[in-house]
């Protein structure tokens, strides 16, 4: 991400990652959440920037447990890296069954899972509470979502994803 | 995991929801299984959201609370968040769906 090398003037960290596999079980998304929670501890984030990076990880371990495996387990690999800036990157990887159109897939409320009441907000989500998000997928080998967001900064409130007209218009489909 | 029946309650004709502390996929199966229970038998017509207990919602409440909001709208129901943080108050106005749903502090 290029603005994440400009130098803040902040005290500076050391560089820090980890890595951790496991199985994609729906009890492993809160697991994702306070390991990357814990990760961030040591940087002094706010409150709310580290429920926005809670919130973006559980919406892909999430994906990839109900998508990319259909609930069927597998194995997801989650590695994050904090630089001496302070710019956090986040991958969440699974060998699944991909995406065929990442494009469509990324649309607020495009879900595959309404039978199941899944909102379509997933990826919305992720890019409404991280900086900046990449998603690489192909079909019958995985998916792997990489997002950054750089801390101390501040932040301003996203943008309503959609307006009451168009959750109406869903409302009664 | 097994929802417990104290975390429901009917009063008059609102359904009250007494959300657990994280709303997330993992919880989510439960919660819409007893709800629509509730709502089949006990002619439901509102349903109140308590979020007293929550302190981390993801996309998957508003599944839940769309769900719920299609199963009562078209009968001239409405859905209600009540006791809601800073934080549950930046995802439901984050989404847009405070449209949808009267946010009560």
């Amino acid at each position: 991400m290029e603005n994440g090398r400009a130098k803040t003037g902040a005290a500076q960290i050391t560089a820090n990652e980890i890595c951790m596999e496991f199985d994609a079980i729906s009890e492993n998304e809160g697991l994702a959440r306070v390991v990357i929670a814990a990760f961030l501890s040591r940087i002094d984030p706010t409150v709310d920037e580290i429920e926005d990076v809670k919130t973006a990880v559980s919406e892909a371990v999430t994906n990839a447990v109900i998508h990319g495996y259909g609930e069927r387990g597998g194995r997801i690999v989650m590695r994050a890296h904090l630089s001496e800036e302070k710019v956090l990157s986040v991958d969440i990887s699974d060998k699944g069954v991909g995406i065929a159109d990442v494009e469509q897939a990324m649309q607020p409320l495009f879900t595959t899972g309404a039978a199941k009441e899944r909102s379509g907000m997933g990826f919305s989500f992720m890019e409404a509470f991280m900086d900046q998000i990449e998603v690489e997928s192909g079909v019958g080998e995985g998916t792997c979502v990489h997002m950054w967001k750089r801390f101390g900064v501040g932040q301003d409130e996203p943008a309503p994803i959609l307006q009451a007209a168009v959750w109406n218009r869903s409302g009664r489909a | 995991m097994e929802k417990k029946m104290e975390e429901y309650a009917i009063i008059d004709d609102y359904l009250c929801i007494r959300m657990p502390q994280e709303v997330d996929h993992h919880g989510a199966t439960g919660i819409r299984e007893c709800a629509d229970r509730l709502i089949l038998d006990d002619k439901v017509k509102n349903i109140v959201f308590d979020f007293a207990d929550t302190t981390f919602m993801d996309s998957s409440g508003l599944g839940i609370i769309i769900g719920r909001y299609r199963k009562i709208s078209c009968f001239g129901g409405k859905v209600y968040a009540v006791n809601v943080s800073e934080r549950i108050s930046r995802i439901l106005r984050a989404s847009g769906m405070s449209a949808i749903v009267e946010i009560l502090t």
